[in-house]
């Protein structure tokens, strides 16, 4: 073990930057996670948390540096089902008509053939992620039908059902309900034992201090990476949100 | 076209089928409309409207090129079509002016050029023709291209019918999981472009727009499932387009603008009385009874 082997880490990022038509979104930004680590992603609305994930997922383009997803190109990882995205409730059109199984079963159209023709195992697949998230109920309701908290579910079961090692969670925690808030930490805690690798934004900063081993605070660049007890000080955090000091954000007892 | 000649819904119906341009029309508009339908489901989905409305004025000046060089005029618009796209996304890219903004000065722009290229080159085009579509004098060489040209866009939205809505839907999951998202971006232009091209022989350029929104509107308000929607649209599109070509046969009006003011009232008619999305809400009404 004492050569550096990237098969040790599910995620490196090094010196990321990424711009969009020459505005700089993110820049000399660095991460490194192993199996069964949970890291939040911690800044303020536009210091680069989407475009972080982003990049990460290849949805855009890296314009420096070099992203490896277990030791191999992002574009592999792709193929390989090896990252699931769960998106904001908010970056998701919920009027769009479609039901709760349908969702699910896009996490399989990766390792289908090319009419997406769902096989016996892929309806296995489904069928078991809607029930880890207790939506078994719900299987032909529409999205649009669905409680904030049910349509982060359903999103949560389709990377289930995509088997990936790697889940990227944007704002996990907002605008859910307290039954839907509870079920995604013990399925954290689950993820956690079967050996996935979590990075979740948020901003909640009682959440950070819940689940997460390591924190990542950005703001355009990486501001403080670590453990999340030697990290997660005020001071780091005022310099993350940029001057504002911690007792605003956490309320005065804290 | 005497109006007493109806008396019957028979012969209402019955008496324009004895006219071959009549079949012709009825059968090739039909088609026509069932693919602008199909194609409607996505496009309103996706929030390309604006988009639609792009392509299909700029195939303008490719239709009118083709002519000139003899060239197949489906050719020449789809080249146009998918230009204009790419031209709004260059300048949208390296500039500093709003995307709508972008499209609705790029895309008149192409249809000037048309309108310019029209006058200049003297030939047999019928500017009237492609401005407001010609249903009912479909040449027969029309017909093949249209036919061939319906069948490619169908073909090719039912083999990525899955991959198209996830597309629409979520294209950020899509590119997680390795699917093609550039390909598919470009497959419904593609789709979009020659849609509008055979849609244009319909009910012209200017309308052509309604043939690519309005169905898929329709269906959006009345189903909370995407396969429905589809299914809808395209039958709405092609009700429509019946409907049209007899009220101008029988009124004597223009054919094409029949057909979207058919597709028109189907819309106003579902954004009424639309079970759960309509303004009066029937659904709920009817359950305050039980």
């Amino acid at each position: 073990m004492e050569t550096i082997n990237y098969q040790n880490f599910r995620i490196e990022a090094e010196n990321i930057c990424v711009d969009y038509n020459g505005k700089v979104a993110l820049y000399d930004a660095n991460l490194r996670l192993k199996p069964s680590q949970i890291c939040g992603l911690v800044g303020m609305n536009g210091a680069g948390k989407t475009t972080f994930f982003n990049a990460l997922t290849g949805f855009v383009n890296i314009s420096k540096g070099k992203i490896r997803i277990n030791g191999e190109s992002v574009r592999s990882a792709q193929k390989d089902q090896t990252i699931a995205y769960v998106p904001q409730n908010e970056g998701i059109d919920s009027q769009f008509p479609i039901s709760v199984w349908d969702v699910v079963m896009m996490g399989r159209y990766g390792s289908m053939n090319i009419f997406r023709c769902p096989r016996e195992s892929d309806v296995q697949a489904v069928k078991d992620a809607i029930e880890r998230v207790d939506l078994t109920d719900h299987l032909s309701t529409p999205i649009g039908n669905l409680s904030g908290g049910q349509r982060k579910r359903t999103f949560l079961a389709r990377a289930i059902a995509q088997r990936a090692s790697i889940l990227l969670l944007d704002e996990p925690f907002s605008g859910v309900d307290i039954r839907t808030e509870k079920l995604i930490s013990e399925l954290f805690i689950q993820f956690k034992n079967e050996g996935k690798t979590i990075l979740l934004s948020t901003h909640d900063m009682i959440h950070v201090r819940e689940f997460c081993d390591l924190v990542l605070l950005i703001n355009k660049t990486v501001v403080a990476y670590g453990e999340t007890s030697e990290v997660f000080t005020p001071e780091n955090i005022t310099t993350t949100f940029g001057g504002i000091s911690p007792d605003f954000l956490f309320g005065p007892e804290s | 076209m005497e109006l007493c000649s109806f008396l019957t819904l028979d012969s209402f119906i019955t008496d324009p089928l004895t006219h071959e341009f009549m079949r012709k029309a009825l059968l090739m508009s039909s088609l026509v409309a069932a693919v602008c339908g199909f194609l409607s489901s996505y496009l309103t989905l996706k929030g390309w409207a604006l988009m639609g409305d792009a392509v299909s004025h700029s195939v303008m000046p490719g239709v009118v090129v083709a002519y000139a060089l003899g060239l197949p005029f489906s050719l020449g618009a789809f080249i146009f079509g998918v230009g204009s796209v790419a031209l709004i996304g260059f300048i949208k890219q390296k500039s500093r002016v709003k995307e709508d903004t972008v499209i609705g000065l790029v895309f008149t722009g192409f249809f000037a050029l048309g309108i310019v290229l029209v006058s200049k080159i003297k030939s047999n085009i019928d500017l009237h023709s492609i401005l407001f579509g010609s249903p009912l004098g479909i040449s027969l060489s029309d017909v093949k291209q249209t036919i061939f040209i319906c069948l490619l866009v169908v073909i090719l939205l039912s083999i990525f019918r899955k991959d198209l809505m996830l597309y629409c839907f979520d294209p950020r999951h899509a590119k997680t999981v390795g699917i093609n998202v550039f390909f598919l971006h470009y497959l419904l232009l593609t789709c979009l472009s020659l849609a509008a091209v055979v849609g244009l022989q319909s009910v012209g350029i200017i309308l052509v727009v309604a043939m690519l929104i309005t169905p898929g509107a329709t269906a959006y308000l009345l189903t909370d499932k995407f396969d429905n929607m589809t299914v809808i649209s395209v039958l709405s599109a092609i009700i429509s387009s019946l409907i049209g070509i007899y009220v101008s046969f029988w009124f004597d009006l223009e054919t094409g603008g029949s057909i979207v003011l058919a597709q028109t009232f189907i819309f106003l008619f579902a954004f009424l009385f639309a079970p759960r999305y309509g303004l009066f809400k029937l659904k709920k009404l009817f359950a305050g009874y039980k």
